[in-house]
């Protein structure tokens, strides 16, 4: 087993590696200039020059990228040239935002998904299992910001129920806070929920036509009874991959839905930061969430070790 | 007194339009009993067998009797037969590469069978357990108990199988083929054990097979499967010593593989089965 972690954790290190190389030279690649940004249109060759020279961008770019990676390794994710605030302050509030939306979805996707998931698949020769079916395909192909600009006018401005747009954290008025959450979540959930629905029921049709379902049948349990006990944890497997997956399109949605709701996550940060070509910014963001979906799926991996004593067989060799 | 076990007249059609995969068939078996049945691949054997137990898939209709010790139990709900199941009557599948659970181990798999029934907490049950696995011919129960199905060969684990068919001392334990999958030494004593628990028990036993040898070995009675339907039934020796059906002599001539002459052509069933099975 700890060596099963170990090479999980070293796969973790390198793809993080990969990532940051990556970032960076993407980043560096985006058409446009932070000294010239900030001096505006008017400013001379040389008084741009110089600004580039104090900013240090003109150091070689292997340099300039030792000195991004070893900041952060060190916990300082930089600072803003633009506003010369760092970034882990930046950060903070947009990370909560953003932080509870891909919780609450995720959490909200699973609680829908499941039960509907088993549903359709044990029911799949039905009309109601067929009914989940199809409503799950219709819900995949709608797209997450037309779910929530849907939600927007007939909840918030038809009925004005709930607000439309905007965030109050969760310190201030956990009320408030829960009320503006809610639309967000329910777009999110919409579409990620309808997705998982479908992995939930093909994980759990290929389960139901095992042959040891049938075993833990002649022996006396019934048929629910047999997915309970003998289908769940082999179901659980393969929708553990899935749920790392989903964690890491639920970031970009999410990104996609602040849009929608005007919510001060990270999303909205990013894009702001692109526009003002605060580089360091966008680095260091979109490497934070890289590296919160990287560990997830590291997370996932383990469980899927613990959960499997093939796999643990097949490492220990 | 009613029979142990009494089907008569018993249809299974899969899909709405599809021909039946058996049709109309009868048998009957009593206490201690150990009837044969065979066929072909594909004539029916485990459908039939399925269907007595009542774990064919819902895309099958059946239709006809199955009665147990006089109760019918075609059409119960699944929970009044899963009730049956394991404790009066069971089975031992024909796959045993994919019939044990994966992700448990050996020992917890027969211990739920006991827990289920008789209510035995997972601690009381585990020196039954060793006991049953021991039973069945395997020399290190321990070992066996606390392994998972991959860590097992292929006898192991169909002896595994066995013991949770027959912790529970049923009275009927249905065998689809149970050592098909094996190799020719291990299949021998496999067979050997099976018989001595079933005579340890007084089980009766529907034994499915396409193999005549092994057959005669077990069972006192054979029917004979064709394409869903039962062309002749009776005791071993009248059946495979004194075939009375084309189809049953060409069974047992395609059996008889080792009295061939080397380059002539074997015989096939369908040589003998001008009679088209319309009985
Ligand atoms: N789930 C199913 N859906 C549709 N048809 C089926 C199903 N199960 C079995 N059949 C059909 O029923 C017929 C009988 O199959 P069965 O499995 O009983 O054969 P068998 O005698 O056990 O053969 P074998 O010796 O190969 O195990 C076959 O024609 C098969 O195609
Ligand atoms: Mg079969």
């Amino acid at each position: 087993m700890p060596r099963v972690v170990l090479g999980r954790l070293l796969t973790l290190v390198l793809s993080l590696a990969g990532a940051s190389v990556l970032i960076f030279l993407v980043v560096q690649a985006l058409p446009g200039d932070l000294a010239q940004v900030m001096l505006g249109e008017r400013a001379t060759p040389a008084q741009i020059e110089a600004l580039r020279e104090r900013l240090g961008l003109n150091r070689p770019w292997v340099v300039r990228y030792l000195d991004w990676v070893g900041d952060m390794v060190r916990g300082d994710l930089g600072t803003s040239a633009l506003s010369g605030l760092r970034v882990t302050d930046l950060v903070a509030g947009p990370i909560r935002v953003t932080g509870w939306l891909v919780l609450w979805s995720t959490l909200g996707s699973i609680l829908v998904a499941l039960p509907l998931g088993m549903w359709s698949a044990l029911r799949r020769r039905h009309w109601d299992g067929f009914a989940v079916n199809a409503l799950s395909q219709f819900g995949m192909a709608v797209p997450a910001f037309l779910a929530g600009i849907l939600l927007v006018l007939v909840v918030a401005v038809r009925w004005g129920w709930l607000p439309a747009n905007g965030y109050v954290p969760l310190a201030r008025d956990p009320g408030e806070w829960a009320r503006h959450l809610v639309l967000p979540v329910v777009s999110l959930v919409l579409v990620q929920g309808a997705l998982l629905v479908r992995y939930v029921r093909s994980a759990f049709v290929e389960v139901l036509t095992e042959d040891h379902i049938t075993t833990a049948r002649s022996v006396g349990w019934t048929k629910l009874a047999a997915l309970w006990r003998h289908g769940m944890r082999q179901a659980g497997l393969s929708l553990v991959t899935v749920l790392g997956l989903q964690v890491a399109s639920l970031f970009v949605g999410a990104i996609v839905v602040e849009n929608v709701f005007v919510l001060p996550g990270l999303g909205s940060m990013v894009l702001r930061a692109v526009v003002q070509r605060d580089f360091i910014v966008v680095q260091s963001v979109v490497m934070l969430l890289v590296v919160a979906v990287l560990v997830v799926n590291t997370v996932v991996d383990l469980l899927q070790a613990v959960l499997d004593p093939r796999i643990r067989a097949k490492e220990q060799r | 007194m009613s029979a142990l076990l009494e089907v008569r007249d018993l249809s299974v059609r899969f899909g709405r339009h599809r021909t039946l995969a058996v049709d109309r068939v009868s048998l009957t078996l009593d206490e201690g009993d150990r009837l044969g049945l065979v066929g072909e691949s594909g004539s029916g054997k485990s459908v039939t067998a399925l269907a007595v137990l009542g774990l064919l898939p819902e895309t099958a209709t059946v239709t006809g009797s199955v009665r147990w010790q006089g109760r019918e139990i075609l059409g119960l709900p699944d929970r009044e037969l899963a009730k049956l199941r394991g404790q009066e009557f069971s089975m031992v599948f024909q796959e045993p590469m994919t019939a044990l659970d994966p992700l448990m181990k050996a020992g917890r798999q027969v211990a739920e069978v006991l827990g289920l029934h008789r209510g035995m907490a997972r601690g009381a049950s585990r020196p039954l357990v060793l006991e049953m696995l021991a039973a069945v011919g395997l020399a290190d129960p321990v070992r066996i108990a606390d392994s998972y199905p991959h860590q097992l060969s292929g006898g192991q684990r169909q002896r595994v199988l066995m013991a949770m068919a027959l912790v529970n001392r049923p009275d009927l334990v249905v065998c689809d083929e149970p050592t098909t999958a094996l190799d020719v030494t291990v299949q021998a004593r496999v067979l050997a054990t099976l018989d001595e628990r079933l005579d340890d028990a007084g089980a009766a036993c529907l034994f499915i097979s396409h193999d005549l040898a092994v057959v005669s070995q077990v069972c006192a009675r054979v029917a004979v499967l064709r394409h869903g339907r039962l062309v002749e039934q009776g005791t071993t020796a009248q059946v495979l010593g004194a075939p009375q059906r084309p189809y049953t002599r060409g069974l047992v001539a395609v059996a008889s593989l080792e009295h061939a002459e080397p380059g002539s052509r074997l015989p096939l069933v369908d040589d003998f089965a001008r009679d088209g099975g319309a009985s």
